[in-house]
């Protein structure tokens, strides 16, 4: 493409090595708070959180309802924030609605709850045909849902990032909060995937 | 506009993982392209939305510009609204970035700290960049 400022025959790991250097020699980006960045999103921030939120919202009803009402600060409560947290909402499933989420123009995506999102959900294929052909993209990734249950597709933006609260499995009665946790998936928080028990 | 046909990759590196834990980035240079806009952002450089704007434009233009068999690569496209936005907000001259990933090509056969990326540059003893 005509605005690419490097040529493409240099390899796309030198391009950022020398946008990396040229930063940090202006003062522009300290290598330490980049590290730590890096650290933060690759080892701490994970679908954990999201699972943890889920948990409780199961066994805590005022705090579902806190959870729906307005996401980001019920999160909030579970320390839970930062960049990309700002706005969520949480759309529930139920016996006759399944929620999936996309972001169609970019990745957007609640970096707090969920960390970093998945290869698949920033890929084109994903992002076209999940919003037209919900029912065939969920069942290609595993999901199949029964026609009588209404399937609804949110696009995150920057303004709203969407976040599942997924079923809890009738063979989960008698579970602790924390075995809950344990079963709660990533995937079940996009809406990819329903939780077992 | 998305691009009329696109399969949905069951098998390849974007297939849609049955089960939590993957790799967050597939390569080093990914984190530190995360890591160089996660850094610029906080120090008030510019807004996300703003680079989100150009995120957006470089995956459309990718999207409307590829070919069938062209894979897709997510952090390409970070890298490339990563550029353009510090070019845009006068961080860096284009011409620079230009030179200076040309002068890494350039390097000789056998030089690598791409792998393993530290910031101690007391081993980068060939060449201060320096123009």
């Amino acid at each position: 493409m005509s605005t690419d400022v490097s040529a493409d025959r240099i390899p796309i790991k030198l391009r950022a090595e020398a946008l990396e250097q040229l930063l940090v020699e202006r003062g522009l980006v300290d290598p330490n708070v980049m590290d730590s960045f890096i650290k933060t999103y690759e080892k701490d921030v994970g679908p954990l959180n999201g699972a943890k939120v889920v948990a409780k919202a199961w066994t805590d009803p005022e705090f579902k309802a806190r959870l729906l009402e307005n996401g980001t600060t019920a999160v909030a409560e579970l320390g839970f924030k930062g960049p990309q947290g700002e706005h969520i909402v949480v759309v529930e499933n139920t016996d006759t609605v399944h929620n999936v989420v996309v972001c169609t123009l970019c990745s957007c995506y609640p970096w707090p709850l969920l960390g970093l999102p998945p290869t698949w959900y920033k890929d084109p294929a994903y992002r076209a045909r999940v919003v037209k052909e919900p029912r065939t993209v969920l069942a290609e990734m595993g999901l199949t849902l029964p026609e009588s249950t209404e399937v609804t597709v949110w696009d995150s933006s920057s303004e709203v990032r969407f976040f599942v609260l997924p079923q809890r499995p009738a063979a989960s009665e008698g579970m602790s909060e924390e075995e809950l946790v344990a079963i709660v998936s990533r995937d079940a928080m996009v809406g990819v995937a329903v939780v077992g028990a | 506009m998305m691009s009329a046909v696109i399969e949905l990759d069951i098998e390849g590196p974007a297939a849609p993982p049955r089960a939590n834990g993957e790799l967050v980035f597939a390569e080093p240079w990914e984190s530190r392209a995360f890591g160089l806009a996660m850094s610029l952002n906080e120090s008030g450089v510019f807004t996300w939305d703003e680079f989100r704007e150009e995120l957006i434009a470089a995956i459309s233009s990718w999207e409307q510009s590829a070919q069938p068999g062209d894979c897709y690569s997510y952090y390409q496209c970070w890298l490339t609204a990563l550029e353009r936005i510090s070019i845009t907000h006068d961080l860096i001259p284009a011409h620079s970035l230009r030179e200076r990933a040309q002068e890494l090509a350039d390097r000789p056969a056998g030089y690598d700290h791409g792998h393993d990326h530290d910031h101690d540059h007391d081993h980068d003893d060939h060449d201060d960049h320096d123009h």
